[in-house]
């Protein structure tokens, strides 16, 4: 019965054409619609480190005070003082202070001019707490950070662009002048959005060619290519100055594993800043924050509004085509009372009316969501027009979404007809035939 | 003609006109707020920056193994280093002129600061504002192309320079006309004196330009966009930015002659391909690049939206039509002109839209209201609903025409037929 409805259900599709082309363009633009704005959407509010998002933390301490941070909440990142401070004192299992570097390179080959790369300066401990993958050797040791060691680990690109992919591991590289030692390589790893480091980033750049060793680059006075953002009169002259000033630029992380901890995190940072207040640094109450990287997403606000308005007016536009197809498929179906009061006259149950009238629907919807997928396609090749170049190319057409796309079509479009089917169910056959 | 009879068959068609109504409606709320949306976006996007942009663009390089910043001597060879690209940049023969700049508009790359009228004040203070600073020199009026409405313009005198990192005097500053309505809203701020950042010693406006706009776009910098100070003095450090104004058309030739140049003047440095050397066009498109496509995404979905809703106006009215053949029939035999016939129809459609318009109404100001609360949204002025409403009304109109005509034409003799 079901191949018998599937079969009436098409040639039905045939009968008015109009009305058909109608119907199936509705579920496919609507179909569409939603599912481009959808593939953006999934992939810049996507979790970038789903089993650690709930123990990485970003500890923020207000050093500018209620006059001059940003409506009460403190700046998005640490001034160094502050950052130290945190990194000496030790309270997480494991922790790291970063920001984003750029250096020039001699890429060696047939290019005898520079190229400028960009990197991240951070302590060992980031490898393991980011879960970096490895192709050759390591990340670095507390050693190596206490030791100021001119280490380097290298991404698997930008080995593959020095070394020509080969185990680099114990090899020198010079970056902007000074020489690194590398002791290791990773495999691709680009977390999306760049949850880590946000302060002056969107979260969709280019992945990171090296990461040095933080202690290494202060000693070397390499410049943040990140925010650096300061408060009031500005005194500092030269690097040392610039470090103990009230300039925020160091983005902290710690890893805290379980509640005990985070709440003992809290803690140890409200007494920081209480003892920065005692010690006549800071003129405030304690004003910090911790935030896991799901909130620190949320508080950067890294899904681009253009993101979620887009994806709510397809919505909407999908919600008004379906209204549409119920009117449409109502009409076709009512259409054809004559037909049903037949049908019924000879013994077909309201049910059997309603199985059938329901596959026809379903027949509606494969064609839609076939319309839905090329035009998808379509969409997805389109989205460079609406997002900046590192958010679309996030965007594809992949098979969860081909899937995703179908089944939202077929569903929608039955849906629509519940009720239209349930009108033909009821049609009166002895009213039917006596008109005829 | 009286109501009562089209009230009367639409009671029999309780589905199609709640369908019909609710699609206007959500139609209306969408394309109202998505317009408004347009209207905004076009508007930002039109913008004057203040600057005349035609042959502008920006070169950004950094040296390689360049002395650091942060030592008197290394300043001193850094600025050296500066003054010979400028000097080369000027010679080529499709350059206008050049001044070295931390940024331009729309870079989104920007030194925010404050000002104030008082010394010492902090950020935050009543007598003060926000405003981002432009590190330059005296060619850039002429370069940028700014308009100086009042004083003068900086000389070469007036030029200092800095490390990066430095914190010096600034005994004479240009700002834009906004800036200086904010800070001396009595009258002419040349010659007057301000204070920056909190410091105690002042700095002199010695001109003001017509309009600058800061290079942020962000909605961060709402509240300063147009208030711009420009500070005569170039900034060195490792990393240099020059804005080149090329000959009338000939941006591209000077642009294709820049990395040569630079290059002959010292080899370590790091140009890109395509990041360093940028048309002012280029920095302008990737600026509102998310602007220009939520336009576009917005006029798509309204068209198709709208087209979408008259389809569905025509579908179900063709259906009443066919439902109604004899009705229509009878009528015509009882005496009824074609006319009569198609005013019907149109009436009927006129009250279904009417119901949904006024639902539409309430839902595109509920939408709007909702987006203010969650997005940088304003309220959307009456005129942009009224003239959804009137649109809605005019495409119900236009798409119930078809099929009343086709009404009208039954011929009476319909009514003598079975159905």
């Amino acid at each position: 019965m079901f191949v018998h409805y599937l079969t009436l259900g098409l040639r039905s599709l045939r009968r008015n054409p109009a009305l058909t082309v109608l119907m199936v363009m509705s579920i496919g633009l609507g179909v569409a619609a939603s599912m481009t704005t959808w593939s953006v959407f999934r992939a810049v509010s996507g979790n970038p480190i789903p089993d650690k998002s709930a123990q990485l933390f970003t500890p923020q301490v207000d050093n500018w005070g209620p006059q001059q941070n940003e409506k009460g909440e403190p700046p998005s990142a640490l001034s160094y003082t502050d950052a130290m401070a945190l990194m000496r004192a030790h309270q997480a299992t494991q922790q790291t202070l970063l920001y984003p570097v750029q250096l020039s390179v001699l890429p060696g080959g047939n290019r005898s001019l520079p190229v400028a790369v960009n990197g991240y300066a951070v302590y060992g401990d980031f490898f393991p707490m980011f879960e970096v993958p490895f192709q050759y050797g390591s990340g670095w040791s507390t050693a190596d950070d206490e030791g100021h060691a001119a280490v380097v680990v290298l991404s698997g690109e930008f080995n593959q662009k020095l070394f020509g992919g080969a185990d680099s591991v114990g090899r020198e590289v010079t970056l902007g002048g000074h020489d690194y030692r590398v002791v290791g390589v990773t495999r691709h790893w680009d977390p999306k959005p760049r949850f880590f480091a946000l302060f002056g980033s969107g979260g969709f750049e280019d992945p990171a060619d090296f990461y040095v060793a933080f202690t290494r680059a202060l000693d070397l006075q390499i410049d943040t290519t990140g925010n650096n953002s300061c408060r009031g009169k500005l005194t500092a002259t030269g690097w040392d100055d610039w470090l103990r000033s009230n300039c925020v630029w160091v983005t902290p992380w710690v890893e805290l594993d379980s509640a005990v901890q985070v709440a003992r995190y809290r803690q140890f940072l409200d007494g920081y800043a209480a003892d920065q207040q005692r010690a006549g640094r800071f003129a405030w109450a304690p004003n910090v924050r911790l935030r896991n990287v799901m909130q620190w997403l949320d508080f950067n606000h890294v899904v681009p509004p253009e993101s979620r308005i887009s994806l709510m007016v397809s919505l909407g536009f999908f919600v008004i085509c379906l209204i549409n197809t119920i009117g449409l498929l109502l009409a076709k179906f009512m259409r054809r009372a004559a037909e049903i009061g037949v049908r019924r006259a000879l013994g077909a149950s309201r049910r059997e009316i309603y199985k059938q009238y329901l596959m026809e629907a379903a027949t509606v919807g494969v064609a839609g969501g076939v319309l839905g997928l090329l035009l998808t396609a379509a969409g997805i090749s389109g989205t460079g027009l609406l997002f900046r170049p590192e958010i679309a190319r996030l965007a594809h057409l992949d098979l969860s979404l081909v899937g995703l796309t179908l089944v939202v079509a077929i569903l929608a479009s039955v849906a629509a007809a519940f009720y239209p089917a349930w009108r033909a169910a009821q049609v009166q056959p002895a009213w039917q035939l006596k008109s005829n | 003609m009286t109501l009562h009879p089209i009230l009367a068959a639409l009671r029999k068609h309780k589905a199609g006109v709640v369908l019909i109504s609710l699609q206007i409606a959500l139609t209306l709320a969408i394309v109202c707020n998505a317009v408004f949306i347009i209207g905004q976006r076009v508007e930002r996007v039109n913008r004057p920056t203040g600057l005349d942009e035609n042959d502008l663009f920006l070169v950004s390089q950094q040296w390689v193994g360049a002395p650091s910043s942060d030592d008197p001597a290394g300043v001193e060879k850094l600025d050296v280093m500066q003054k010979e690209d400028l000097a080369a940049l000027r010679n080529l023969p499709d350059v206008a002129s050049v001044t070295p700049s931390n940024s331009v508009p729309l870079l989104n790359s920007s030194w925010t600061g404050s000002v104030s009228i008082k010394p010492g004040q902090q950020l935050g203070d009543k007598s003060g504002t926000r405003t981002a600073y432009y590190f330059t020199d005296e060619q850039v009026l002429a370069t940028l192309g700014l308009h100086l409405v009042a004083g003068r313009a900086f000389t070469a005198a007036d030029v200092q320079h800095q490390g990066a990192r430095d914190q010096r005097d600034r005994p004479v500053i240009i700002v834009t006309q906004a800036l200086a309505d904010k800070l001396f809203p009595q009258g002419s701020a040349v010659g007057k004196v301000i204070y920056s950042d909190g410091s105690s010693s002042p700095s002199t406006i010695i001109g003001v330009v017509a309009r600058l706009q800061i290079p942020s776009t962000g909605s961060w910098g709402n509240d300063f966009a147009w208030y711009s100070t420009l500070v005569p003095t170039r900034l060195d450090s490792s990393y240099a930015r020059y804005v080149v104004r090329a000959k009338p058309g000939r941006r591209d030739a000077a642009m294709h002659a820049v990395p040569a140049a630079l290059y002959a003047v010292n080899p370590m440095r790091v140009l890109d391909d395509d990041e360093s050397v940028k048309s002012f066009a280029d920095i302008r498109a990737s600026a509102y690049r998310a602007d220009v496509g939520m336009a576009i995404l917005m006029g798509v979905v309204c068209l198709i939206l709208l087209c979408v809703t008259a389809a569905g106006i025509v579908g179900l009215t063709s259906f009443w039509v066919g439902q109604r053949h004899r009705q229509i029939g009878v009528r015509r035999a009882l005496g009824a002109r074609k006319i009569d016939i198609l005013h019907y129809f149109q009436i009927e459609n006129l009250l279904i839209a009417g119901v949904g318009v006024v639902l539409g109404v309430l839902l595109a100001v509920g939408l709007n209201m909702w987006l203010m609360t969650h997005y940088e949204m304003t309220r959307i002025p009456l005129l942009y609903v009224a003239t959804g409403v009137l649109a809605m009304l005019a495409i119900g109109q236009a798409a119930v025409f078809v099929p009343a005509r086709r009404a009208s034409n039954v011929p009476p003799v319909e009514a003598t037929r079975a159905a």
